[in-house]
């Protein structure tokens, strides 16, 4: 590998050189392949072997599972869509090709936008590239629906990138999670592209009558918000009965439901949650919080229930929509996060109990995992703060009793 | 009265090289005492170059406190004053010669003296230097009084010296040495033991100090850890420190009447052929330490630990400080991602995360280098450092309060109850490798500067 790095050296701008500029996306490039011969200085001689490179990856390992199933899934959907097949295993190579080519592209164009927009402030700031968005950039296309056009995601991306992030300094200072900035400038900007019945099954819009009686395109939410409305505009009149005899918990479990591309499996999500926590890449706290708070507020519904939506078992709300990948990829950025132990607890409680309210109340937002992480990610410097002053009334006090 | 203390966080960084319990004597050809080896100190010289010193001759003393003397530890001739940048003094350099003299003060014996008495003593022969204060973790101002004396009976960190060895039948001069100590406090001498471990007499038998137990996972064996568990430091409040095996050497000093500036020194890490303890002195020039006993030309020499020691050159010399000499290699090479970087199954690589494959192997021993393993970024990962830091203290956001300069936050946050080295396994630990001791350092320099 001499050679190779001897080659990259070889082109590395120089100071003086007009490529000068351009020496963050050398650096980028060079450290990509190689870690530098940079050594310790001062303080602790030895380092852990982790860098933030890792890191990352390591998310992106995790969320593989998830990508690979919506690939699936987005094919199994079309077809489904257009009355062609419908068992899970009917056309199985055509779904996968159909799949691929609806997902690849956009995360080809999450990357590439994502990445160009990174690159182009790393050269006007003269900062090195971060790794951050090589998870934003995967996470995007898998809390997106499969049919979105590609200039939307670029426009959402550049959006998220630069507003989300860069204007607050880059990685690791963003108060919001890029990926979820990226949806709700998607979900408030070209809502008839987020929401409906016209969206969550691939090439549905187009299929016109070949769509079997029956298939109506939407998705569990979106069953599920009308009961938020009136009764004559419930999708199953007889309540919520009528939902889980249409819709099993073992499907959405399994992950054979219409929804974005990534957030449909808990089986995938599992996997990746069973990566990331092993790892100990992702925190615990927040993500067994999360889903405790979910489900205390599923309870509570069930409890007080004003109308069919809040007398649906806690547990088949883990399962539907983003909840499940919200609690796994998205609350426990560590970045927007709380950043102190007790806030983590708090702080993903929250978050958890804020889905499910948003959910079971307002029909207008039947994904609620969305607002409830945009909201917990600004409440949560707030989190911290009280958290660090009970330790700094804890050391007064000590003061004054000793 | 004594103390239990049960740690939970921490985390043993296991290494090659662990000194084996074999004694050599070396005679170095030159030593030194070093200025920056006591932090903020502006040394004012009283000999020049080509003086003859004896072991306990004044060499320097603070140029704002000239009670407090540095000596020689050992009689010779002063060779060189070394001189950096704005003629800082970075170093004397002393020529040792056969006679062995010694500046006599007559036997001590401080258990029927009272604390000024005492303390004059210590000041006035070069023993102050060796009695460190807590908030700042600088050389101790002989007019606080502090709440308590603290004394760590062991050193946690990596292939740390083992202090029940090398004070094997001191019993009689670290005795002395507490018993001094008890003397300049009102408060109590703290000595804290390993409770998961056999002690070795000199501890056990200690008698007029408060016998605390803590189990040995790193940091306990930091005095900071003990403080904050046992005694905790207030605004306003002060603690006094002191190495067990430095107060072997004040108690042997005053039982023999004169300055003995002995030191066993572990010679430790993975490019040392044989490891294993010497016997030399303070300052001992760091050549004669590894003479002949290294692996490998491209390596780093530390004096102290991996965690918190001090890089030097084989040229350099022991810190004052030091009871340790590391020697690993230098990570000077860049690793190819695949094969040794940041894609790899990562066999070799120490991480207190899962993310490389060497959690399938949890007793290995690891042959760690130099490499800072990543690049500097900002902070992303949270809740890391916490793992490794045991104090009720939130260490990233007193990081960050050192790094933009909020004093009251920093106060509020517990900056007087740590120093540098608490911070080492965090700064260990971060995946942004941000440099954390050096912060913490700058926040105390600050603290001193507008607080005490």
């Amino acid at each position: 590998m001499k050679s190779l790095e001897n080659l990259m050296r070889k082109f590395e701008p120089t100071k003086d050189s007009k490529w000068a500029k351009f020496h963050p996306v050398w650096d980028a490039l060079y450290t990509f392949a190689f870690t530098p011969n940079e050594t310790t200085h001062n303080g602790a001689h030895i380092r852990d072997g982790i860098d933030l490179k890792r890191t990352m990856f390591t998310v992106i390992i995790a969320l593989i599972p998830c990508l690979l199933f919506g690939i699936y899934n987005t094919g199994h959907w079309h077809y489904v869509a257009l009355g062609e097949a419908g068992g899970y295993m009917d056309f199985f190579g055509d779904k996968l090709i159909y799949g691929l080519l609806q997902v690849l592209p956009i995360v080809i164009v999450s990357y590439g936008v994502g990445l160009g927009v990174e690159f182009i402030f790393c050269i006007k700031n003269q900062h090195a590239i971060q790794e951050g968005f090589l998870v934003s950039g995967m996470l995007i296309p898998l809390i997106v629906p499969a049919d979105i056009p590609l200039w939307m995601v670029a426009v959402a991306t550049v959006f998220a990138v630069v507003l989300g992030k860069e204007v607050f300094g880059g990685t690791g200072m963003n108060i919001v999670n890029i990926a979820l900035t990226a949806r709700a400038f998607l979900f408030f900007g070209y809502p008839t592209m987020m929401s409906g019945n016209k969206v969550w099954m691939s090439g549905i819009a187009e299929a016109g009558d070949k769509v079997p009686e029956g298939v109506t395109g939407a998705t569990q939410l979106g069953d599920l918000a009308s009961f938020t409305f009136p009764q004559e505009e419930w999708t199953f009149q007889s309540g919520i009965s009528g939902f889980t005899d249409h819709w099993s918990i073992w499907d959405s479990f399994v992950g054979m439901i219409p929804g974005s591309i990534g957030e449909t499996s808990v089986i995938a999500i599992l996997i990746g949650a069973a990566i990331l926590l092993y790892t100990g890449i992702a925190s615990w706290k927040i993500m067994t919080s999360f889903v405790l708070g979910g489900l205390a507020v599923g309870f509570l519904a069930n409890t007080f229930a004003v109308n069919p939506y809040m007398e649906l078992d806690p547990l088949h709300h883990m399962v539907i929509g983003g909840f499940a990948f919200g609690a796994v990829f998205m609350i426990t950025d560590p970045v927007t996060a709380s950043q102190t132990s007790t806030g983590k607890y708090i702080y993903g409680f929250l978050g958890g109990a804020l889905s499910i309210t948003i959910r079971v109340f307002n029909g207008a937002y039947p994904e609620g995992v969305m607002m409830a992480i945009l909201f917990m990610n600004i409440m949560a410097p707030m989190i911290d703060h009280y958290v660090v002053q009970s330790n700094v009334k804890r050391r007064l006090k000590r003061l004054k009793t000793a | 009265m004594s103390k239990t203390i049960k740690i939970r966080k921490g985390l043993d960084i296991k290494l090659i090289g662990e000194a084996d319990k074999v004694k050599a004597t070396v005679s170095a050809p030159i030593f030194a005492i070093k200025p920056p080896d006591f932090h903020g100190l502006v040394p004012k010289m009283t000999v020049k170059a080509g003086d003859k010193v004896k072991a306990g001759s004044i060499i320097f003393t603070n140029k704002y406190q000239e009670e407090v003397k540095f000596v020689s530890p050992i009689s010779g001739e002063i060779a060189e004053i070394v001189r950096g940048e704005k003629r800082r003094i970075l170093a004397v350099t002393i020529k040792p010669d056969a006679s062995n003299e010694a500046e006599s003060f007559g036997k001590i014996d401080p258990s029927n003296m009272d604390g000024e008495a005492v303390k004059a003593a210590l000041l006035a022969n070069g023993f102050w230097p060796f009695i460190k204060m807590r908030p700042l973790d600088i050389v101790a101002n002989p007019y606080d009084k502090p709440k308590a004396i603290f004394v760590s009976a062991f050193d946690s960190s990596p292939l740390a010296p083992d202090y029940d060895y090398i004070l094997h039948g001191e019993n009689d001069a670290f005795q002395a040495g507490l018993t001094a100590l008890s003397k300049l406090t009102e408060g109590k001498v703290h000595l804290t033991v390993r409770s998961d471990m056999n002690i070795d007499s000199t501890f056990t038998s200690a008698k007029g100090v408060q016998i605390n137990k803590i189990n040995s996972k790193h940091p306990a064996g930091n005095v900071g850890t003990q403080i904050h568990h046992i005694d905790p430091i207030n605004k306003n409040e002060i603690v006094w420190t002191v190495n067990a095996i430095d107060v072997a050497l004040i108690g042997r000093s005053l039982l023999a009447g004169q300055f003995d500036g002995s030191r066993t020194v572990a010679l430790t890490g993975s490019e040392v052929k044989k490891p294993k303890y010497i016997k030399t002195a303070i300052g001992a020039n760091i050549a004669a330490i590894i003479e002949d006993n290294i692996e490998g030309d491209n390596v780093r020499y530390i004096s102290g630990n991996v965690l918190t020691g001090d890089k030097v050159e084989t040229t350099g010399f022991l810190g004052f400080y030091h009871n340790h000499v590391t020697v690993i290699p230098e990570g000077n090479e860049s690793k190819f991602m695949i094969t040794k970087g940041w894609l790899s199954p990562g066999l070799s690589k120490f991480s207190i995360n899962r993310s490389y494959f060497s959690w399938l192997m949890p007793n290995k021993k690891y042959n760690l280098d130099t490499n800072l393993n990543g690049e500097v970024r900002s902070f992303v990962v949270t809740g890391e450092m916490e793992k490794v830091f045991p104090f009720d203290i939130y260490p990233m956001q007193l990081v960050k309060a050192t790094m933009y300069n909020d004093i009251d936050l920093m106060e509020n946050l517990g900056i007087y109850e740590v120093a540098p080295e608490d911070f080492a396994l965090c700064e260990f630990v971060c995946t942004s490798k941000v440099s954390i001791q050096k912060s913490i350092r700058g926040g105390l320099d600050v603290i001193q500067e507008e607080c005490m």
